[in-house]
Order: C-alpha cells, then structure tokens, then sequence
C-alpha cells in the first residue's frame, strides 16, 4: 500500500516538477508565468500527435523523443509569450491569461484538422512503470522507492538539483537572477536584460512542454480538451510555495503529488476512507493559500517580477 | 590637447522635450570635471548618453581622440568608462562580491569562482582604499559601503573613466570627505572623473574644470581656479541668485506640536525613533537636520498616524493625537507635503484638479449623501490652481503631465488651503529647479508669518539653514541638539548629524 | 492623437487584427476564411434565434466582465471570476429548488444570494491582499478550483442524490421569459438581460460618481498616495474584490436561474469568467466598453457552433479571442504601428 501511493505520488508529481522548474526560470527572470497550463496543453498536444504518427518508425523510444519534441514546441510557443511581455510590454498577467486561451484553442483546433474529431486515439507506447535495475533491490526501500516506477519521474528530481545549480552557483544563473531583482543594474553591468528574459520564458516553455508530454504519455494517454485541467496552474502553485527555488518547488510538486494520489486512493486507507474526498482535491490549493498567507513561511517574489523593462526609463 | 573624453554638440531629444542641445563636454585626462546644472537641466541625460543608455540624435563622441558609438553600457565598460549612480544599481539581496562580478564572473568550470571573485575584489578593495565587507548582502550594509560598492563595480571592470552622479546627495558631511579622498586617490591611480552636481561647495574644493549646462543648453567651460561660486550660479541659474532667502525674525507664540519620548519602530521592525522630543511653536519653522535613515521618516510616519508609535506622546494644540487615524489627524490641523510627492502626494493617473481634493473629497460641498458634485470640486481647484500658479494646461489634465515644480506648488496649494495649523514639508524643493524653490520657500515663510507652526525635513543642510527659526539635529532616531541657525556653521552641523557627542561640540558653540 | 481617441482605437485595431489572424490560421489550414466568417456571422446574428443566442450568452458576459472590469479599475486582477461565478451558480440553484415562495420574493431572493456567495467568495482573496499583502491573482487562482471541486461535491452530494445534475429550479426561481423565447424562435434569451444592462449602470454609477468609487480608483492608481490622503486602502481592497465578486455570483445567477435551470457536474471550468477578462480588457475596463465587447464576444462564442456547418472547427474562435487579448494587451505595439501609419500617410 504505501509502496503504491509512493510511486503514485511521484508520478503524479514528474509533469508538475517540471513545469515548476520551468516558472522558476521564467519568473527568476521577472516574466510571470501564469501561461504554464498553455505550455502545458501543447506540451501534451504535440507528444501525443508525435507519439501516434512516430510509434510505428521508433517503436519503444517513442515517448522519449516525443518529450523532446514537445519541449522544443514548448519552447517557441513561450516565444509568444516573451514577445508580448517582454517586447511590446503587455501586462504579463494578461498576456499569460492570452497564451492559455491560445494553447488549448490552437491544439483543439488542430486537433480537429487532423483527426476530424474532438480527441486524438489512444497512445500505445506510453511511459512505463518498470522496476529500476539493482536500485530496487536494496532491501525495503528499493520496494518503495524504486519498484513500479517511471525514469522520468527521477529524471525530473534530479533535473531540480540541476537547474538548482544552475540558478545559484553558475555566472548565467546569476545574471538570470540580477535580471529579475534589478534590470536596470543588471543592464549597466552589460547584462542584456530582453536576452535573458526571453531565455528564461523560452526555458520556462521548454520545461512545461517536456511536463505536459509526460503528464500525456503517462496518465490520460491521449489528447482532449479534458488532458489538461489545471495541472499548470499546480505547477505554478507548486513554485510559489516552494518560493521560487527549484528544491522548494520540487518539493511542494512531490507534496500536492501525495495529495493526489491520496485522493484517488482514499477509500481503500483504513483512516482516511470516510474523509470525503473533496477535502483531498482541494488541500493543495488550501495549502497554497495558507502557505502564501504566511502561516507556512513568508515567501518574497523576485523584486522586478511583472515589470517591463523600458531602457533608461527614469 | 590631450582629452580622454570629447563628447562634442550633443543633441538628444525626448518626446515633447529637448534634454541636451549641443552640449559639448571635454574631460583631460587626470582631472576631476564638474558637470553643472540645476535639476533637470540635463545633467543625468548627457551622462547616460556617455554610458550608452541613450542614443544621442546628433554630435559625436570621442574617447582617445577616436570616434566611438556607445550603444549600450557594455560597450561604455569596454572602453573604459564606468558610472556610480545616484539611484545604486546594487541587487539587494546579492552579497557585495557577487554585485562587483555580476556579468564578469571569474568561472572554473562552468561554476562561478567565488573564491577568486573575493580575492579579486579585496585586492582592489585594498587598493584604492575603499572598504568594503565583501560578504555581506547589500540590504544589510551601510549607504556609505553601497557607494563603494559602486565604485569598486566600475573599477574591477578596469574603468579609466568614472562618472559620479550626485553622489554627496545620501551621504553625511564626513562620508562627504572620505569621497574626496577616494576620488583624489582614484586620480594619482591615473583615472579621470566627471562629477555631475549642483552643489557649488563640493566643486569649489575638489575639481579642476567645470562645465556648466543650463535647460539642456552647454553654457561654456570654466576653470574653477579662475572662477567662484557667485559667478558659477549665475551661469547655472541664468540670473543673479540670492542665496538668503528674505524673512523677517520669527514670533513664535505656544506649542502646537509637542512630542515627547517618541519611539517609532521601521517596517522591519528595528526602532528607528528612540525616545524623541521635540516641541514647534506657533509661527515658528523649525528644521529637522539630519542624514536619512535616522528616523525621519518615521517620525512624520507617525505624526500623520501613518506608522503606529509604540510609546511616547505627540499632541497637537495639547491634545494626545498618537495612533489616531491618519484622516482625524488631518481633520485636527495638520497638513503635510509629502517627501516623495509621486508615491505619496498625488494620485498621477488622476486630473491634477480631483487630485486638489484629494484630502477634502468627501466633505461638502464636493460629496453629498456619498454623491461626488464635480461642478463644486473643479471650481475649487481652478481657484487653487490660479492662486498658486500651477501651470497646467486645464484642470482636466492629470497629474502625471505636470513638471515636478507644478506638481508640487499643486500639493502646497492643496494643504495650505485647509489651513493646517502645523504643516510638515518632507523635503519640498528635492529635484526642483531655483525658481520653484524660492516659490516654495517664500510660501513656508508665509505660513509661518500668518502664525502657523511649520516642520522642515530636508537633507539639505543649506535649505535647513537658510528657512529654519530653529535646528533639531536628529541623530539615531533622537534630538541630539538643537540650535540656532544663526550661530551654527555647516561644520558643527554636520558632526552632530555624524553622532559626535553634543559635549565635543558643545566646545566650539554654546547650544 | 488624443488619449480618447486611443481608447477607442486600440480595441478597434485589436478586433480586427485578432479576426485577420484566425483568418491567416484559416488558410494556412486549408480552410475557406470567407466561409468560415460568413458561418460565423449566421450563427451568431442571422436570424432572430441567432440573435436571442447571442443576447442571452452576452448576458453573463456582461457581469464576469464588469466584475473584471471593477477590480481592475482598482487595482485588482480578479482570476477568480470563474469561482466567483461558480459558487453563485450554486447557492442560486440551492435556493430555487430549496424554498417554495412567491416569484416576487424567491427570485430575487435567489438572485441576492448568488450574489453573497460571489462577494463571500471574493472577500478570502481580497482580504488575504488587504492585510498580509498576499497577490490576488494566485489566491484566486487556487479559489477557483476549490469552487470547482466544492460545488461538483454540492451538487452530488447535497442538491442532488449522487446524481450528475440537480433538479430544475422551480417557475418561481426562474429567469425564463415566454416572451423572448416567442420573438425569437425559442432561444434561451432570457430576463437576466436587463439585470445585466442595469449592472452595468450601476458600475458606471459606483465608480464615476460616487465618494466611494472616487477612492476606489484612487487606490487603484497609488495606494501609497490614497493612504496620505487618509483613506482606509484594505477596506477599499476588500470592498473592491466584494463588489467584484458580488458581479461574478450574478454572472453564475444567470446561468444557475437562466441559461440552465440547474447545476450538474462539472470536469472543468466554465470558461465564462476567464472570458470575462477578454471583455473587460477589450472594452477598456468601462462599463460601456463591457457592454459593446460582450455583444462581440458574445456572437462569436455562439457564431462559432455553426462554424463546422464551413468545415471550420469552432475552436477557431478561441484562437481569435486569444489573439484579440494579446493585441490588446500590447497596447505599447498598437500605438507604435499608428504612429507609424500616421508618419507613413504625412
């Protein structure tokens, strides 16, 4: 039993890290990201249509290219993202608000064109679960933590600890970060502020690409209006609870996971089986407000997050 | 000649406004080069011109003797000049070191070497004598360590060339003079400096040449060996200026405003007033001198009822006013110009006629049952706007259009109307030009003259001076001292402000 | 050009910009554009059921639009209209199937508490902004899928027997109107219509002409500025987003007592609030401006459903809402492309 809601919960959790790393770049940058759920809809929307028309040509490797495929997706769709927020100064709140409505309407849209109906077949070669090789031998907890798991959702652990790096210990890290706190400093320092932005929110694409193909080709398998329902907007939860770093992020992404995964497997918990499970589907969000509230720690956003920069505006 | 800098009939234009009309500006090399003009009369603009954060529309600009086009502050660093501005360009939550390298990390691997960014930064620290705690966050340190961070900044980039933009404004009298140490230093290390102010004092005792500009216009070169201070403010102003301005002895009468063992804690909850007293007195200006960060924000903060006092009392006309709300202060008499009048004085999205009433809104004749009568509010502010001669296109425009000194006569007219009987004026005159300054002053004056009780807040010590009945020195979130302005000198001014001990300076004057 | 002028311009650029672009999707996907809009125009004023359509989808437009509109104007981005509006979509139907009143009385009563729970709803994030200074715009966004979650659970649980929908709201809780559905051909126009249009006066009212909705927008401007003038800025906030709120629950009142009749469960969002911000941005947060762009988006969103009879998935519509919020958004680029037309024609 909690061999099953571990790996539930990290699956859960794989689609939702990613995309949370993804708004840490972009908002550590100083571009909100409230278009995360858009980045994840065609994230999931192209991986599924790569993965259909490629499973026949790559077989067994197919949703590993349609991730990458997706990502790269990802990350020019966010252009548009950076082009209104960045470039012509739209409220970036506003222009986000744009990219989800864009997001599904585009994929639908093309949905239609391409299948004639309003969701895509069933993928066959999805993500499996698998046992991890001599990881999940170790006694007790190579049971719970390795067995009946998917790569990806190491891979995006690990991928925390990376962008964590990343962000604090290496020179772009630092100019990304200087970009989000002070522009204009970071500007006469000859950093070129639009440049990183746009790396940030293209990067912030790219990983809520990669989180939408594998929220896709792990859980729902196919593609309709219904794939993705506000896992974005998780994400983006996810990142403000975990105040803007990639292991609070991460960890607040492993913790709403938990709660998921809980709320589908309530009922079969000695103790929480009369728990309606309405509490369960809400505590993330619950937990949101109150962390944001304070009661869980005061989070600070980075300074210039949501302001255009305008060069030598006085 | 051997000019390192040529920036030669420079124009840039901004919508609506010419900020530089062929100003030329020639820096030798070794000398420190005073920039001056009143504010806005283009200073700030032709600088960001050199370090590339404007592009000029016409002139050129030569470093060496060679054309260059700067078209972004990278290319400034690379040919060797660097700023310290006014405003820091510092991350707050950075620590020093990581501001000094930030876009010139030194690396090993593909991690940043902090170790040797330290060493770096020490070495020069130790250098040019400047120091600096090189771990410390930004937010933690002290205003004077923030402009040596600045500083180092532009010379770990190896800058020749440095600009300093006001950079006396936030400092104390003492910091004043270590500066012109380090920039005296910064000369026998062979680099040359531009100075951009309007204080005549600090040019007079450090620079060799000043250039004088006046509303974006270049006025000419002087050396400041054949030169005084008289003939620079004509040059800068463009008349004879008087510096006194005229007012008659003060009749001071009783208390209207009495504080006493005030204690007042900042945003982050560290005390900033410290058991403070102060008394002003009907037709009486008393000064508030000090370098910011002592406490005088917190202390209108909490006058106004803005900021909570935690112990203490502050009565008006003899009654307890403390933790009121701010609109039953108001109502009880006080009127109060606020020292960032864009934040904190006027609603800019608003027509400069609604933001007339912003205090009154609510009172008859303008709000009835909750019902605004604009017909009443705009024939009141176009009464207050021709009484004191805010220039405005109509009472229809906002805020936002108006010059600073418009909006600001805006601002007097509307809290001298309500006939205050103590009026707070937070540094009224900063980023003013003279004219609008003697206007400000001469209506402080009068107020004073009808029998009103006026407190001036300035980090200008000459403006302190100049307009007091009285000095407070504020020192720590107390009154240190409080003296005479016409027994007192800058000198002993300015040592209270540094926290000398009133004995020390009790020496040289009787306070 | 004047500041006026603009405001009118901008939105006017950003239609037809928006429309061109679905247009250039169109062909790009091989469809026929000029078909596609021709269906479109049909479907959404064709004929006077077209119409009635059109009228009654505007009609909670027009509130999750001003309540977009309100918060914005002081200062607020109200997300959380969808919830909001969720949450008044179920109290109106809890109260027209719970109580057995005269129409005079339980309409209205109906209606009010839609309202309540709008304002109920809204005043968490509006206090949360006012007094720990947390950002609305995350707060709603997580009320939103509390609203969702908790009124599915309502609705199964509690208006209903562990069914997917409830019970219609009984004749006297009910919006329909016999004679709307007589002029037009029985579409689902109803009497919230008017409800709306009077909405929108009443914003008008609030916010130009009144003490309270003088500092309303003073806040909104500068908080710092309203607090030296001595006004209360957390109650202005909190009373921002409850007024805001109180919009959005009519807006669910309209769909609860109006459109549907009842409440069922629901898999995702009902997509009205969100568009709400498409018609408050487009209409230049006025409350003219709500009532022109929610007749647009109105017609489009009902125009759209007889898009496919051109081949052209309604999905399209989306796209070109989505492309209108972005024009509008960049403002900065709009102005910058007149001003180079204007220098272009001298």
């Amino acid at each position: 039993m909690l061999a099953l809601i571990i790996s539930s919960t990290i699956m859960a959790a794989a689609p939702l890290i990613f995309t949370a790393l993804g708004g840490v770049f972009s908002e550590r940058s100083g571009v909100v990201n409230i278009g995360l759920e858009g980045l994840m809809v065609i994230g999931a929307f192209s991986a599924i249509v790569f993965n259909l028309a490629a499973a026949d040509a790559l077989g067994a490797a197919t949703p590993w290219v349609a991730i990458l495929v997706a990502m790269a997706i990802g990350g020019i769709f966010s252009l548009l993202h950076g082009l209104a927020s960045i470039t012509f100064r739209a409220d970036q709140v506003v222009s986000g608000v744009a990219i989800n409505f864009l997001a599904l309407g585009l994929a639908l849209f093309l949905v239609k064109k391409i299948y004639g109906k309003g969701q895509t077949e069933t993928i066959l070669m999805n993500i499996r679960k698998v046992d991890i090789p001599f990881l999940s031998d170790i006694p007790v907890i190579g049971k719970l933590f390795f067995t009946n798991v998917s790569y990806v959702a190491y891979a995006a652990i690990l991928l925390s600890f990376v962008v964590w790096y990343v962000l604090f210990k290496t020179p772009f890290g630092l100019r990304l970060r200087a970009v989000g706190e002070h522009p204009m400093a970071a500007d006469t320092m000859g950093i070129n502020v639009t440049m990183m932005r746009y790396i940030g929110v293209f990067l912030s694409g790219v990983l809520g690409g990669a989180g939408g193909a594998v929220y896709a080709q792990s859980l729902t398998l196919n593609f309709s209006h219904l794939t993705i329902t506000g896992q974005g907007f998780m994400a983006l939860a996810a990142m403000i609870f975990g105040k803007w770093n990639p292991l609070g992020a991460m960890g607040a992404a492993l913790f709403f996971g938990f709660a998921q995964s809980l709320s589908i497997s309530a009922s079969q918990i000695p103790f929480l089986e009369n728990v309606p499970s309405v509490f369960l589907l809400i505590a993330p969000y619950v937990l949101t407000i109150l962390a944001l509230a304070g009661f869980i720690g005061r989070a600070d956003a980075p300074k210039a997050l949501g302001d255009p920069y305008i060069k030598g505006k006085r | 000649m051997d000019y390192v800098i040529e920036m030669l009939n420079i124009r840039k234009e901004f919508p609506g406004i010419v900020a530089n009309d062929h100003v030329t500006l020639q820096l030798k090399k070794g000398e420190i080069h005073a920039l001056l003009g009143e504010n806005g009369a283009g200073k700030s603009t032709l600088m960001n011109v050199l370090f590339g954060l404007y592009q000029p529309e016409q002139g050129e600009i030569r470093v060496n003797g060679k054309k260059v086009n700067i078209t972004s502050p990278s290319v400034a660093n690379d040919l060797g000049i660097g700023m310290v501005h006014q405003h820091f360009m510092l991350v707050d939550t950075f620590s020093v070191t990581e501001n000094i390298v930030l876009g010139q990390e030194p690396t090993s691997g593909t991690s940043i070497n902090l170790k040797k960014a330290e060493k770096d930064v020490r070495e020069i620290s130790e250098r040019y004598g400047l120091a600096v705690n090189s771990r410390a966050k930004i937010a933690d340190i002290s205003v004077g360590m923030q402009q040596r961070v600045e500083i180092l900044k532009t010379l770990y980039r190896g800058a020749d060339i440095l600009i300093f933009d006001e950079p006396t404004a936030v400092l104390t009298p003492q910091e004043i003079k270590e500066l012109s140490h380090i920039m005296k230093a910064l000369i026998k290390e062979g680099k040359s400096i531009i100075l951009i102010t309007h204080k005549l004092k600090e040019i007079m005792d450090i620079c060799d040449r000043v250039t004088v500009i006046r509303k974006g216009k270049g006025i000419g070169t002087v050396n400041v060996r054949d030169t005084s201070t008289n003939e620079l403010a004509n040059l800068m102003v463009g008349r004879e200026v008087v510096f006194k301005t005229e007012k008659s002895p003060a009749q001071p009468k009783e208390n209207v405003l009495e504080i006493s063992a005030l204690a007042v804690s900042d945003s982050r909850g560290v005390q900033a007033v410290r058991g403070l007293d102060l008394s002003v007195r009907a037709g009486e200006i008393v000064g508030i001198a000090g370098v910011d960060g002592n406490g005088q924000s917190e202390l209108i903060e909490a006058i106004t009822g803005l900021r909570r006092s935690e112990s203490g009392s502050i009565k008006l006309n003899g009654k307890e006013i403390s933790n009121l709300k701010p609109r039953k202060i108001t109502e009880s008499g006080v009127g109060h110009i606020p020292q960032d009048r864009h934040k904190h004085g006027l609603v800019l999205d608003f027509p400069i006629g609604e933001n007339m009433v912003l205090q009154s809104y609510y009172q008859s004749p303008f709000s009835k049952r909750g019902i605004l009568d604009f017909k009443e509010i705009y024939k009141k502010a176009s009464a207050l706007i021709q009484e004191f001669d805010v220039r405005t296109p109509s009472e229809h425009t906002p805020a936002r259009a108006l010059s600073g000194g418009n909006q600001q006569k805006a601002i007097i007219g509307r809290e001298v109307d309500r006939d205050p009987d103590l009026l707070i004026a937070a540094q009224p005159t900063r980023g003013l030009d003279v004219g609008a300054i003697e206007f400000i002053h001469r209506r402080l004056i009068e107020q004073r003259d009808k029998g009103k009780a006026v407190l001036l807040i300035s980090f200008e010590l000459d403006e302190i001076l100049n307009v007091s009945d009285r000095i407070a020195v504020i020192y720590e979130g107390k009154i240190v001292a409080v003296v005479d302005p016409k027994a007192t000198t800058e000198q002993e001014l300015g040592l209270l402000m540094a926290g000398s001990r009133q004995a020390e300076a009790g020496e040289e004057t009787d306070v | 050009m004047s500041n006026r002028m603009m405001n009118i311009l901008i939105p006017v650029f950003s239609v037809v910009l928006g429309l061109l672009a679905g247009a250039v999707i169109m062909l790009l996907s091989g469809f026929d554009p000029l078909a596609g809009y021709a269906a479109l125009w049909r479907g959404a004023l064709g004929d006077s059921y077209y119409v009635g359509e059109t009228l009654r989808q505007m009609t909670p437009y027009i509130f999750a639009g001003l309540a977009v509109a309100f918060a914005f104007r002081t200062g607020l981005f109200n997300i959380g209209v969808e919830g909001q509006l969720l949450v008044g979509w179920i109290v109106a139907v809890w109260i027209g199937l719970a109580f057995d009143l005269p129409k005079m009385v339980h309409l209205p009563l109906a209606i009010i508490g839609a309202a309540v729970a709008g304002a109920l709803w809204a005043f968490i994030p509006g206090l949360l902004k006012a007094k720990l200074r947390v950002h609305e715009v995350i707060v709603t966004i997580m009320m939103n899928y509390i609203a969702l979650h908790a009124s599915n659970y309502f609705v199964r649980y509690v208006l209903s027997d562990r069914k997917d929908s409830t019970e219609r709201v009984s004749e006297s809780a009910s919006l329909k109107s016999p004679f709307f559905e007589s002029i037009t051909d029985y579409s689902t126009l109803h009497n919230g219509i008017f409800l709306a249009f009077a909405g929108a006066a009443i914003m008008w009212f609030i916010l130009e002409k009144t003490k309270t909705g003088f500092e309303l927008r003073s806040v909104g401007f500068n908080q710092h500025a309203s607090e030296y003038a001595g006004m209360n800025v957390s109650r202005n906030i909190i009373m921002s987003m409850v007024i805001s709120g109180a919009f959005a629950g009519l807006a669910g009142a309209m769909e609860g007592l109006g459109t549907f009749g009842y409440a069922s469960i629901r898999s995702g969002f009902s997509g009205v609030g969100f568009d709400g911000i498409a018609v408050a941005l487009l209409g230049g947060n006025t409350a003219i401006g709500v009532l022109l762009s929610a007749f647009l988006f109105g017609g489009l969103k009902v125009g759209a459903l007889v898009m496919p009879e051109a081949n052209v998935p309604k999905e399209l519509v989306e796209i070109v809402i989505a492309f209108i919020i972005f024009f509008v958004a960049s403002s900065y680029m709009i102005k910058w492309l007149i001003a180079r037309f204007k220098k272009g024609v001298k």
